[in-house]
């Protein structure tokens, strides 16, 4: 008996420490995903100085005009390049993924369901390059057909269509699981009070869902400032503001432009000295503009569920 | 006494499976009636009948006849029936919404939108469902804030809104403590007096207490729900007809 009881002893201390060491390592995982983050900042920060020095915060941030080879580097147009694809990418897409979400998790029969769900799931497995060459091949020769002098067809235009694509799956699938995260009591209440089905959806099931909702947007947000590829490839590069080609204000999006995501692949290969610098600063920036949309999302998501629970 | 609800021969299938079979009855207006029996007999099924939920389960299939006032209540839009038959769920359900918007969502869905009427109904509504004196002064404040037993009179009072002419309760007061149980009988009573309810109840003396009159739903294992006895509730607890029944609220099985 004794001895049983000395055998469980150590098979206990056994599992404990076995305990502790997974609980070691799952804190070691934890705090290197961290540490990766903080050096890669770091990394971009230190590299960058030389061009904050140098050049001067306000000359970078607010310069309109990037010409490496007479040290003229101000980053303006891409970051308007940049936010201007977006806007265009959220306009195209959010409702196109938003609708897809709330077809597949409300009103979609099991059967499309299963035909369409992994449809969207692989838009997201293609690769960028792969959506660039599609824009460069059938989108790009499309518009260029819009008749307007100046129109190569390349611009914010064919980009903001190809990014819609991109950010439509990460928007759609996150959207739909914050759907069907709704109880189905709130589904059975609303109907049982005589509202129809489109009611109960815009009025219980998306108010109810609405965090993860943005949630979603702010990821696909993100997803298409970081792009690079397949906008290096439709979006024309030219380091200009994009602006009208006529009086149509609207012709703005068939102007071409370079975002901060394309300005460092395209030229990074051959800068040097301040040049390079300059990109790491375009680098800060991009980074910048993520963690501004992240916390402006998180801020926007608190904001909607304290009013939830108090307004009237 | 005018009879409000009424089914005849009326049997529910999901897919295959035989849920209900051959019920005939009919529920007198401006009463209680509760609908006992164990788990499984098609109470709660029988009670979905009523506001057309089971609709909402794809491959349901009924034969036989429903009525609300006489009419074919399969004829009736069901958006529209749900408008005269509220419906109180077995978990309190309140959305997301404040108290007042929680009210006031049956009134702005049927078209409603005038603020003033709005606030009338909610005070009505709520002063109904016994609820107002607790939260007058909270309107604004989030449904989901309310202790279970408020919840549930706040999800009445959502039901009243809509002006119902019936009003069905699923095990209201299930996931309650015994004083909110309390208060959501005293307010089947007061509610009786301007609607026909219909409650379902696991708990017999709760059914004793509530109801003027009982229906008794059986199943065996063919889990088929049959309605066993209907009568006074009074009758029914006291002299039932079926050995089933006696046995069932003396407590012998269920």
């Amino acid at each position: 008996m004794i001895g049983n009881a000395r055998g469980n002893e150590q098979k206990m201390s056994g599992r404990m420490i076995a305990d502790k060491t997974v609980k070691y390592i799952l804190f070691i995982s934890a705090i290197l995903s961290i540490v990766i983050v903080l050096a890669i900042a770091f990394f971009i920060f230190r590299e960058s100085v030389q061009a904050w020095t140098e050049i001067g915060f306000t000359d970078i941030l607010f310069g309109g005009i990037w010409r490496p080879g007479q040290d003229q580097y101000g980053i303006l147009a891409m970051i308007v390049g940049s936010v201007a694809v977006t806007v265009g990418a959220i306009v195209l897409g959010v409702p196109l993924a938003i609708g897809s979400a709330i077809f597949l998790g409300e009103i979609a029969p099991k059967w499309v369901q299963a035909i369409l769900r992994p449809a969207v799931q692989l838009l997201a497995g293609i690769p960028s390059v792969v959506y660039g060459l599609f824009g460069m091949v059938v989108l790009v020769p499309i518009i260029r057909q819009i008749n307007v002098p100046g129109n190569s067809g390349y611009g914010l235009l064919a980009a903001s269509i190809v990014l819609a694509v991109m950010i439509l799956p990460t928007i759609t699938s996150i959207a739909e699981d914050a759907i069907r995260a709704v109880p189905d009591s709130y589904r059975s209440g609303s109907l049982a009070l005589g509202a129809t089905r489109w009611q109960t959806i815009t009025q219980v099931v998306l108010p109810a869902g609405k965090s993860g909702i943005i949630a979603a947007i702010i990821l696909g947000i993100g997803r298409a400032l970081g792009e690079t590829m397949a906008m290096i490839m439709v979006i024309g590069n030219s380091v200009i503001f994009p602006k009208p080609l006529n009086a149509n204000p609207l012709t703005l999006f068939l102007s071409q432009a370079r975002t901060l995501t394309g300005n460092i692949a395209v030229e990074i290969s051959y800068a040097t000295g301040v040049h390079e610098s300059a990109l790491f600063a375009t680098g800060v920036v991009l980074f910048a503009l993520i963690i501004v949309v992240n916390v402006s999302a998180r801020w926007l998501v608190n904001r909607q569920s304290s009013i939830q629970t108090t307004r009237q | 006494m005018n009879t409000k609800l009424e089914t005849i021969d009326y049997n529910l299938y999901y897919g295959n499976f035989h849920a209900l079979a051959d019920i005939s009855v009919k529920f007198p207006e401006k009463q209680v009636t509760a609908l006992i029996g164990p788990s499984g007999s098609g109470k709660s099924t029988f009670l979905r009948t009523f506001n057309r939920m089971n609709d909402l389960i794809a491959g349901t299939k009924y034969t036989g006849e429903v009525l609300i006032d006489g009419i074919d209540l399969f004829k009736i839009d069901p958006v529209a029936l749900r408008q005269n038959i509220g419906m109180v769920f077995q978990k309190p359900n309140p959305f997301p919404k404040s108290i007042f918007e929680n009210v006031a969502y049956g009134p702005r869905v049927t078209g409603m939108h005038d603020h003033k009427k709005l606030e009338e109904i909610v005070e009505s509504s709520l002063r109904s469902a016994a609820l107002w004196d607790e939260v007058k002064d909270d309107l604004g404040k989030s449904g989901l804030a309310l202790s279970g037993g408020q919840q549930q009179r706040l999800c009445i009072a959502r039901a009243l809104a809509v002006h119902p002419t019936v009003i069905l309760m699923d095990e209201p007061a299930a996931s309650l403590d015994p004083i909110a149980t309390l208060k959501i009988e005293d307010l089947i009573h007061s509610l009786s007096v301007n609607y026909t309810i219909v409650i379902v109840t696991h708990n017999m003396q709760q059914a004793g207490r509530v109801s003027d009159y009982t229906a008794f739903f059986y199943t065996d294992e063919t889990r088929t729900g049959r309605l066993i006895e209907f009568g006074e509730t009074q009758t029914i607890f006291t002299n039932p007809k079926d050995k089933r029944t006696e046995d069932y609220i003396t407590g012998r099985f269920g």
